[in-house]
């Protein structure tokens, strides 16, 4: 019996090996394996292992990657020039082929000679540059004006002066892209050419016109970078600063934030939509009226069907990211559902969190937000998952909070 | 080593070295003022750190192994990023050439020890708990600092209680580099044996002469720009805070007026090292000794006007852009300066490639290419495009682990046959030079394109066009790692064993009497506990004891 039973554990543990080696082994080929996903280049973002600068759309970016390629040629030169004596001497000047050492250890004549030569390369570097800067530099002249706000964690547009003026938009990177990189990446199947760069709301911008953008943000330092345009300024709460394009393309330009803004930072694109003249002016047109209807007025009150399902769009857009769709959290990251703050009768409690951010900013400041998305927002939550609550908040409890 | 882990196992003429009963056991590392002795913990502790440092570096590669989020999530990439960049810079690197520093310049410049024995154990020991906060901010609510080695404000406003340890951390460890540097500066003033001019000071000496200096001058600049940190975190202040009125910008310009000469004293000590190799396995004097020491200083002054290269998307006005763009491109020439004068001193010598020569040639090789994507880097309208992107991370990493780190490795084959006594295996040395240097470069080469077709630096998941690239990386950095643990257990571990050949006193010179020159050579290998308690009397060159 003992024997049989040892038999039978030897034979079960031998299973279990086997089948661990093999559970093991499929979930590493997976892993090796997914490195080979269908994936094309992204025309105006980046392109399959590209090894170079982004094809030039503006002026700029045409200088920048000129320059590049002016620098590239120098230093390619200096490269060969350099390693061409050194592997040379390496070859004919070691002990295992007899050479003898010579003894000379300084000569004036040759130490002044490469300082010198290398101080008018370096002048001749620094000419062009510094056309290219002055040229980057001059934002003076623009048809269009907007301001880039850099936000935790997405990026508000607001046309300040020229076609469009008065328009705003928040930009933020779809939700299912950010459920995509939390799964472990796409899948098979999913459309992965724009992962991490697809938008719900592009800024727009027309052809061939000047476009000074102001940046500026709420929270933290962020960049607007966009490499095909040759656009990369930090945006610096507190500050304003800009920085121009004039794309020569229609087209769509991604990019990303480049500077490090906390742990959404990798999900904070940019997509730049460039229109021709007429399709501008028609997205102006649309996008103000569609504008001035969802205005909306803070004062109507809403019934809780309404609010909610206007809260569960508001939330999939800039909460699911953290707190998930299930409303558990995760970490760090407070649960919502179940939470005595979302479930308090006292309202102010959570629209003060909303408005203010909490824990030192990892919840950051919502206020970005409109009263009525807010509301809305909160009464979904309050009405969601096990937060059975009944009780509904109204966009003018956001206006008197606000105050 | 067994030099330093045996004070009582020497015989002959220094028999008497334990005269005043040298502390034995724990006691002797704990109360060591013996430059060796503190050389070697200085050592260790940089190496340990830098093991440590690297498994935050795998971890971070093998999160970015492939697109999306597999094995950390976004607020610990952020976290590794940060501790693998403080731990690296203030944990492994600067501490390893203050290592180097305190076994080096008292044999090399005949001196008995250090000036102030106590004030560097001091310097030591200090480093200790600073390490230990650092390493276990990881534990603390909130965990690590997520703002980047750079802790920009007002990033840093938001963090948990980590940032105060860690600014707390980084307190301590400029309190230790400064006086570890009054320490140097003192011994290499004051303790020179007579005939040794400044003039025929070894290059190591004069490197960290000038680092020295660099680092008394910018170490409290640091602390100033964190400490101001702490004070808008926790008392009000808002020096970088928006919301009341400060500027962050502000803190950018402290911290890099710090950090560029920061730069500089993490790689002018690589200088040093490598300046005494490449004279010693060419059999040839060291070409143009003046003009090393003056392009060392030149390089030490300028660093101080360059800072704001870090910032060129900062949104400064053009003049501003225009002069951090020329003062950058300006330290191209007394850089240049220095690689040509090695290569001139390889120039009709006659050379053999054991280990060290071979770290110090891939150092040249290596650097120089770090040097030249520098000079890319410095032309402010390229940096816009490659500002903040893996293009910066390939460059750094090539100046600091081609550079610095292999002019240690160098150091180290080069230097412990002096300090353990035993020759390392030549053949194991090979391994690991070779291994680093393909895997260092199959890493950090493909980080050129991913930064030149745009891959924001700090990312944690990437669009799917970067995804080669950054998994030949991912590999490559494994195969990097595996080779520093190879040096350890197969290199370090034997030496301090004391397995191996017995060393020469001076193993770096052939038959016919030529090749590596300097008092360190001048004592027996291992170096006994205690040299030159008397000043040696040295011949004209300065590199021999006559008696």
């Amino acid at each position: 019996m003992i024997t049989i039973n040892v038999r039978k554990t030897i034979k079960n543990s031998a299973q279990r090996c086997v089948q661990r080696a093999v559970a093991a082994s499929a979930f590493l080929a997976a892993w090796v394996s997914t490195a080979a996903y269908a994936v094309n280049d992204l025309p105006g973002g980046p392109g399959v292992r590209q090894y170079n600068l982004h094809p030039a759309v503006t002026k700029v970016a045409e200088d920048q990657a000129w320059l590049h390629w002016f620098m590239l040629a120098i230093c390619l030169a200096i490269f060969l020039a350099v390693f061409g004596v050194m592997f040379y001497s390496i070859l004919k000047h070691r002990k295992s082929v007899g050479h003898k050492a010579a003894n000379f250890h300084e000569s004036a004549l040759v130490e002044i000679a490469w300082t010198v030569v290398p101080f008018l390369i370096v002048i001749a570097m620094a000419l062009p540059a510094t056309k290219a800067v002055v040229s980057e530099k001059d934002t003076t002249n623009s048809d269009l004006t907007i301001k880039a706000t850099g936000m935790q964690w997405k990026w508000g547009y607001d046309y300040i002066k020229g076609e469009g003026e008065g328009i705003a938009v928040l930009s933020t990177l779809e939700n299912s892209q950010r459920v995509m990189s939390n799964s472990g990446g796409p899948k098979a199947g999913d459309s992965t050419d724009d992962y991490l760069l697809k938008v719900d709301h592009p800024l727009v911008v027309p052809v061939n016109k000047k476009i000074r953008i102001i940046t500026t943000a709420n929270d933290v330092i962020h960049a607007f970078m966009v490499p095909s345009l040759g656009v990369n300024q930090d945006a610096i709460p507190g500050f304003v600063r800009d920085t121009w394009f004039k794309a020569e393309k229609v087209g769509d330009f991604y990019g990303q934030c480049s500077k490090l803004c906390g742990k959404e930072h990798s999900y904070m694109p940019i997509h730049v939509k460039v229109l021709s003249a007429r399709d501008y002016s028609a997205w102006v047109s649309g996008k103000s009226k569609e504008m001035s209807a969802k205005a909306d007025d803070p004062s109507k009150v809403w019934t809780l069907v309404d609010l909610k399902a206007r809260g569960e769009k508001v939330y999939a857009a800039n909460c699911a990211a953290c707190h998930q769709t299930t409303g558990k959290g995760g970490g760090a990251i407070k649960a919502l559902d179940g939470s005595a703050v979302v479930t308090d009768a006292d309202h102010a409690k959570q629209i003060t969190i909303l408005l203010n951010g909490a824990n030192n900013g990892a919840m950051p400041s919502w206020k970005a937000l409109s009263d009525t998305d807010l509301a809305a927002v909160i009464s979904y939550t309050k009405n969601n998952w096990s937060n059975q609550t009944g009780q509904i908040v109204q966009p003018a409890e956001l206006q008197a909070a606000r105050k | 080593m067994s030099a330093v882990l045996n004070p009582h196992g020497h015989s002959g003429d220094h028999a008497h070295d334990d005269h005043h009963g040298a502390p034995v056991g724990w006691r002797r590392w704990v109360y060591a003022t013996n430059h060796k002795d503190i050389g070697t913990l200085y050592l260790l502790f940089a190496f340990f750190n830098l093991m440590f440092g690297g498994v935050l570096a795998l971890a971070i590669r093998a999160e970015l192994f492939q697109p999306g989020l597999q094995l950390v999530n976004p607020e610990l990439f952020n976290q590794l990023t940060t501790m693998h960049g403080l731990i690296m810079v203030f944990g492994a690197i600067m501490p390893a050439f203050v290592g180097f520093a305190n076994w080096m310049i008292p044999l090399q410049i005949g001196a008995a020890d250090m000036a102030f024995a106590r004030l560097n154990n001091f310097s030591f020991w200090l480093m200790i708990p600073a390490a230990l906060l650092l390493a276990t901010s990881f534990f603390l609510p909130g965990g690590a600092p997520a703002t980047g080695w750079t802790l920009y404000a007002p990033l840093t406003l938001q963090m948990g209680p980590s940032m105060d340890t860690s600014i707390f951390a980084l307190h301590l460890l400029g309190a230790s580099s400064i006086m570890g540097s009054i320490n140097i500066i003192v011994t290499i003033l004051n303790m020179r044996a007579p005939g040794m001019t400044l003039m025929k000071m070894p290059m190591f000496c004069w490197t960290w002469l000038i680092t020295a200096y660099l680092l008394i001058a910018v170490m409290p600049v640091l602390a100033g720009a964190i400490t101001m940190t702490l004070t808008d975190r926790h008392f009000g202040t808002s020096f970088f805070n928006p919301a009341g009125g400060g500027d962050p910008v502000m803190y950018q310009h402290i911290f890099w007026f710090f950090g560029h000469p920061e730069v500089y004293i993490m790689i002018l000590p690589a200088f040093g090292i490598i300046s005494q190799i490449i004279p010693a396995f060419s059999r040839k004097r060291l070409f143009g000794y003046a003009s090393m020491v003056y392009a060392t200083g030149s390089i030490a002054i300028l660093s101080f006007v360059v800072w704001a290269h870090h910032m060129f998307t900062s949104g400064m006005p053009v003049t501003g852009q225009l002069f951090f763009m020329y003062s950058t491109m300006l330290i191209a020439v007394p850089t240049g300066v220095k690689i040509f004068n090695w290569i001139a001193t390889m120039w009709k010598g006659s050379m053999t490639f054991e280990t060290p020569m071979l770290f110090a040639v891939g150092f040249i090789f290596v650097f120089t290419m770090g040097g030249l994507t520098g000079m890319i880097l410095s032309v402010a309208p390229i940096d816009i495009q490659l500002h903040d992107t893996y293009y910066v991370v390939a460059h750094f990493h090539y100046v600091l682990v081609a550079g610095s780190l292999y002019a240690m490795f160098a150091g180290y084959y080069y230097w412990s046959p002096k300090w353990t006594g035993v020759m390392y295996s030549e053949t194991r040395g090979k391994i690991h030079f070779w291994w680093s240097l393909i895997s260092f470069n199959v890493t950090f080469f493909p980080m050129h394109f991913l930064g030149l077709a745009g891959m924001p630096r700090r990312y944690a998941d990437y669009p799917m066009q970067f995804a080669d690239f950054n998994a030949i990386a991912s590999v490559g950095a494994f195969f990097f790692g595996f080779a520093q643990l190879y040096f350890f257990l197969f290199v370090v571990l034997p030496a301090m064993q004391g397995k191996g050949e017995p060393a020469k006193a001076n193993p770096w010179v052939d038959e016919g009497g030529k090749g590596a020159e300097g008092l360190e050579w001048e004592v027996p290998s291992p170096a006994p506990f205690h040299t030159y308690e008397t000043p040696p009397r040295l011949d004209a060159t300065a590199t021999r004891v006559i008696g």
